[in-house]
């Protein structure tokens, strides 16, 4: 079995496993709220993947897909508060850096 | 009845409470409500005498009583009780009181505290009408402490002196041992019989339900009272050291009503005493009598004579009543309250005059003094036993009672006699050197004289009442000298026993002593005693312990009386050798009789030795129990105390190191855990981040090879 067959789903797992590492990886590295909040879409975007992935290769209805475009939608609307969140911090701290705001620490 | 007699009593309580309270803002002090107080009840109890003695005492005895405690089926009332014995002492009380208030006026006058002096005497004649009037043993003991504590009071009046206060506790204390022994005897009573009233305690007795050695006990024990409160040996020491009290205390107090409240006593509760009991009583007055007369003869202070005439007095009232001679012994007390209330005041009047007290300083007062001089004689007399003088009929009558008391029993029961009849003799002796002492011869101590005078007339109308009462308190001498016996009833147990089983359902009436076989017997001995005596008789044949003796009476009476006379003579002139002409030297004698004189100086040395048995074992007693408190009692408190501190120290280290430890360990730890695991919050999303992918992956791999 070809690990890598296009018309297998694998290869969609693949794809989308390596796009919530890639996600994952911005989201615990970057320093940049923006760039995490990007972080946080790619794994979004993973997880849309495999919805649809699954829904093709599994069943006959379309649960799986309809979950996605939920998730697209949730992704849009959490993208506008989470920006909406950064500017606020921006307004308050005067920088975007996520190790600078700490004042939750006790 | 009531009315009068509440009065009586209530008067001078009421004069006392007025006199505490505002007398020193009243004129005069308040003294007018005091003699005020006292002569209305003179007035009162004389309306009584003439009623019920001179009159035809129909409604005699008189009860009145009223439930004061009741327990259960056990009651205690409290009343009164009114017969021809007690109209006589309410008459002695009111009379010599009155007089001594009047007195008291004169001879207390600048005193700096004069109202308190009257509020005094005003308690004491309460108390002492009192103890007159009650008619139960609570009643009697309770006005019988009252009149000890006035008599405390009044003794040391003059408590800056310290003689004075110090003879105000003696009496006290001594009389309180006296006390004690009455206090048991009321209690043996209580406990055998359950009933405190007179009448109860007599049917009680004549029903049988104290009988033998407890009866005997029980008179021994209410007789120390009378020992004590009375003055007999070996209880008789208070009394010369009374004399420190104000002079008209001492005639009241201590020579007619309070000191006779122990022959009174005795009187009242005849009954109780069986033959054991009543021996004890005749020997002790008697021995009483002799002692103390002795010790009046080589006496200088002119009180000190009197105080220890008076002990003696007392013992023949005592032996009196000792011998069966009821009747006798309380005439005795009749008399004697007046003529020795009468030498006390004519004391006090020439102690007034002469700043003095002492014989050997007086002399030749009677030029000076004639009022004074003259109602002493009368009382001189009359204590004497000159015939036609109250006190010859009274004493006689207790010299033949006792010489019948010989007869009957024979041997050793002489002795009272014999004791009394020598006891006349020194009594006429030592009352007649005092006499010639004070008011014969020539002045001793001129400068004394030129200051004497003649008292004030307050104080000398008492003098002339009392010698008045001196000579007719008898009635008319030979002639209705007698009344008293007849009227005035030794109690016939036999009458109780008749009463019937509960005394206070019997109407009073029945309880009288006449209503038997007395009547007769004691109606006999008045008529043959019409010769001149106040007579013996009255004990009827019904009152066991003398039966015999009643028989012997007749006999006695003439040989008594020759012999009395005779002794009283010899004294007198023995006395009228020595100290009016100085024929016999005083002095010689006394060198000659050394001893004798060495042992009566010093009062038969009874003060050394109860200082030696008593006050000396009571200060060893007090020493010991004093080490004892500091090496045992206080060892063992502060050894408490000490074991109680260790303990407490050692809880002390439980508490801090253990609980407090432990409460404590346990907040330190909480919060070093705080402390460590604070550092895992951080505030970077991104560590948390780490964290929980870390633990997700871990989830994974435990999922995939669990």
């Amino acid at each position: 079995m070809n690990l890598f067959d296009p018309a297998s789903l694998n290869s969609y797992l693949i794809i989308a496993a390596v796009l919530f590492s890639l996600g994952a990886y911005a989201i615990v590295s970057r320093r940049n709220a923006v760039s995490v909040l990007m972080g946080i879409e790619l794994v979004l975007n993973a997880t849309n993947v495999n919805l649809v992935a699954f829904s093709r290769f599994s069943t006959a209805d379309l649960r799986g897909q309809l979950f996605a475009v939920f998730v697209i939608i949730l992704a849009a609307a959490e993208a506008a508060v989470a920006l909406a969140i950064i500017l606020a911090i921006y307004h308050n701290f005067q920088t975007i850096d996520v190790n600078e705001i700490d004042s939750l620490r006790d | 009845m009531l009315r009068d007699l509440c009065l009586i009593l209530c008067l001078p309580l009421a004069a006392f409470v007025i006199q505490l309270a505002i007398g020193r803002r009243l004129p005069r002090q308040g003294d007018f409500i005091s003699i005020g107080a006292i002569f209305i009840g003179l007035a009162l109890a004389l309306k009584l005498f003439a009623r019920t003695i001179l009159g035809s005492g129909a409604e005699l005895p008189y009860v009145w009583e009223f439930d004061y405690l009741t327990l259960g089926a056990f009651r205690i009332t409290m009343g009164m009780w009114v017969d021809e014995l007690t109209v006589c002492m309410l008459v002695v009380v009111t009379l010599v009181s009155s007089m001594v208030h009047l007195y008291s006026a004169g001879y207390m006058h600048g005193d700096p505290r004069y109202t308190r002096y009257f509020a005094y005497l005003s308690l004491f004649s309460f108390s002492m009408l009192g103890l007159v009037l009650a008619h139960n043993l609570i009643a009697l003991y309770v006005f019988w402490e009252l009149v000890g504590l006035t008599s405390y009071l009044l003794i040391g009046f003059w408590f800056e002196k310290h003689s004075a206060s110090d003879a105000g506790k003696k009496a006290f204390l001594t009389t309180r041992v006296g006390d004690v022994g009455m206090f048991i005897g009321i209690m043996i009573v209580g406990w055998k019989i359950g009933d405190f009233t007179y009448q109860g305690v007599f049917s009680g007795i004549a029903r049988g339900e104290l009988v033998g050695p407890l009866l005997t006990a029980c008179g021994i024990g209410l007789f120390l009272g009378a020992v004590g409160k009375s003055a007999q040996v070996p209880l008789h020491v208070w009394l010369p050291d009374a004399m420190e009290g104000p002079t008209p205390v001492s005639a009241l107090i201590h020579a007619a009503t309070m000191v006779a409240a122990g022959v009174y006593m005795v009187g009242r509760l005849y009954p109780v005493f069986n033959l054991e009991a009543f021996w004890v009583i005749a020997l002790t007055g008697a021995v009483t009598a002799f002692i103390a007369a002795t010790i009046a003869i080589t006496a200088t202070d002119i009180k000190k004579v009197l105080a220890y005439s008076t002990i003696s007095q007392l013992g023949y009232m005592i032996t009196g009543l000792g011998v069966g001679a009821f009747a006798a012994g309380l005439y005795h007390l009749w008399t004697h309250a007046f003529f020795k209330a009468l030498l006390f005041l004519g004391a006090g009047s020439v102690i007034h005059a002469l700043h003095s007290q002492e014989l050997p300083e007086m002399g030749g007062l009677r030029r000076k003094m004639p009022i004074t001089f003259a109602t002493m004689l009368v009382a001189t007399l009359a204590i004497s036993g000159v015939p036609g003088f109250s006190g010859f009929f009274s004493k006689d009558a207790i010299l033949a009672g006792s010489l019948a008391f010989g007869h009957a029993y024979g041997g050793i029961r002489y002795l009272p006699f014999a004791l009394l009849i020598v006891s006349a003799g020194i009594t006429a002796f030592y009352m007649f050197r005092l006499l010639f002492l004070a008011f014969a011869g020539e002045p001793r101590d001129h400068h004394k004289y030129e200051h004497a005078h003649e008292s004030p007339r307050v104080m000398t109308i008492p003098l002339v009442v009392l010698a008045v009462m001196t000579v007719f308190s008898v009635g008319i001498p030979f002639v209705t000298d007698h009344w008293f016996a007849e009227k005035v009833r030794m109690p016939v147990l036999a009458d109780y026993a008749a009463a019937g089983h509960d005394a206070a359902d019997v109407p009073a009436g029945a309880l009288v002593p006449e209503a038997s076989g007395g009547h007769e017997a004691a109606a006999a001995g008045g008529h043959e005693s019409a010769g001149g005596h106040g007579g013996t008789g009255g004990h009827g044949a019904s009152h066991g312990p003398f039966a015999v003796t009643g028989e012997h009476e007749h006999a006695a009476h003439i040989p008594a009386m020759l012999a009395s006379i005779a002794i009283a003579g010899l004294g007198i002139f023995l006395s009228y050798l020595t100290y009016g002409r100085r024929v016999i030297s005083a002095a010689a004698w006394a060198g000659r009789l050394r001893p004798l004189y060495v042992l009566f100086k010093n009062k038969w040395f009874f003060d050394e030795i109860y200082q030696v048995l008593i006050v000396r074992t009571v200060l060893l007693v007090s020493a010991l129990a004093r080490l004892f408190d500091i090496y045992v009692i206080d060892a063992l408190v502060n050894g408490a105390g000490k074991f109680g501190a260790r303990l407490a120290w050692l809880a002390g280290g439980v508490d801090l190191l253990g609980v407090d430890g432990a409460v404590n360990g346990i907040a330190q730890s909480v919060i070093g855990l705080g402390r460590t695991v604070r550092h895992v919050q951080t505030g970077r999303l991104q560590n948390y981040v780490y964290g929980f992918m870390g633990i997700l992956v871990l989830i994974v791999l435990a999922k995939m090879f669990l």
